[in-house]
């Protein structure tokens, strides 16, 4: 990714974040996670994880959000009205923030800074016949196409991975969704003080 | 071009943005959006390993399928959470954590 887009994304991506705390209607709040997560889909886009962008918009901006405001909606919230807070916990607060920001330019400056291996068709067709002869894919597949061509089918191979060195997490994935919504359910169920 | 540490800066920094919020803020709602901003900056170094540490030629999938993980977890646990403040809602009538102080021992 060129170097601009990467700045712009960024900053898309960081400001939406600054505006999440800084703005007092949680609406608003909640549409500044938008904004954020529609830059970090860029940023994700940038990285040729075209699959993880997608689903980053489809699931956080598209339906987790949208819950999100359903529920503020649904709670009909004020703004926050102005209350006398006490100054040492966001003194502390934010000199924990500091120390973070502190430490990670620290870490960042000490280590070792790599730039982006190339994907260009010959690493490409490279690697499909690597993964031909390991006999993962087949030489006529999809997967092997559209590398010889020079493209990267990223779905193709996320799926891949996912039906078979991932088959098991799959399936526990889905029993913790099965129970994350009757959790849902229990929870939101009228409780009757008689029972 | 951006550099590895590029990315990994941007994503510290989006924690402590999530960080800083789920410590300052008093509406219980934003602090459980600050917290997916923190699951996703994880996720962004997640991916930027995954495409800074080629296997084979290829981005490193193991790095993505974990994103994966992590994104369907984390709309689990929204939808869990936001019934948790539902319920909490219609018993206290408030979102406020300042109000909400009946388990502080």
């Amino acid at each position: 990714m060129p170097s601009y887009l990467f700045w712009l994304f960024s900053a898309v991506m960081l400001i939406g974040g600054g505006a999440v705390i800084a703005l007092r209607n949680p609406v608003a709040s909640a549409l500044a996670v938008v904004t954020c997560f529609v830059g970090l889909a860029g940023l994700f886009v940038g990285l040729s994880a075209f699959f993880v962008g997608v689903i980053q918009i489809l699931v956080y901006t598209g339906a987790v959000m949208v819950l999100f405001i359903f529920i503020i909606m649904l709670l009909n919230l004020q703004d926050e009205a102005k209350r006398a807070k006490p100054m040492t916990p966001i003194l502390a607060g934010l000199g924990l923030v500091v120390a973070f920001v502190i430490q990670l330019l620290g870490v960042l400056a000490r280590s070792p800074d790599t730039v982006a291996p190339a994907l260009d068709q010959a690493t490409l067709a490279e690697s499909a016949s690597a993964l031909v002869n390991s006999g993962s894919i087949a030489a006529s597949g999809k997967i092997a196409t559209a590398l010889n061509a020079g493209r990267l089918p990223d779905v193709h191979l996320i799926g891949r991975a996912l039906f078979t060195d991932y088959n098991l997490p799959l399936q526990i994935l889905g029993v913790i969704l099965l129970v994350a919504t009757v959790g849902c359910v229990a929870l939101s169920k009228k409780t009757n003080p008689s029972d | 071009m951006a550099t590895l540490n590029d990315y990994l800066l941007v994503s510290g920094l989006l924690f402590a943005i999530g960080l800083a919020g789920v410590v300052l803020r008093r509406n219980i709602i934003v602090v459980f959006m600050c917290l997916e901003l923190m699951l996703s900056a994880a996720n962004l170094t997640l991916v930027a390993f995954s495409r800074f540490h080629p296997s084979h030629g290829l981005p490193d999938y193991n790095g993505q399928m974990l994103v994966f993980f992590v994104i369907t977890v984390a709309a689990a646990e929204v939808a869990v959470g936001l019934a948790i403040i539902v319920a909490l809602f219609r018993a206290r009538q408030t979102i406020h954590t300042d109000d909400l102080t009946s388990m502080r021992g």
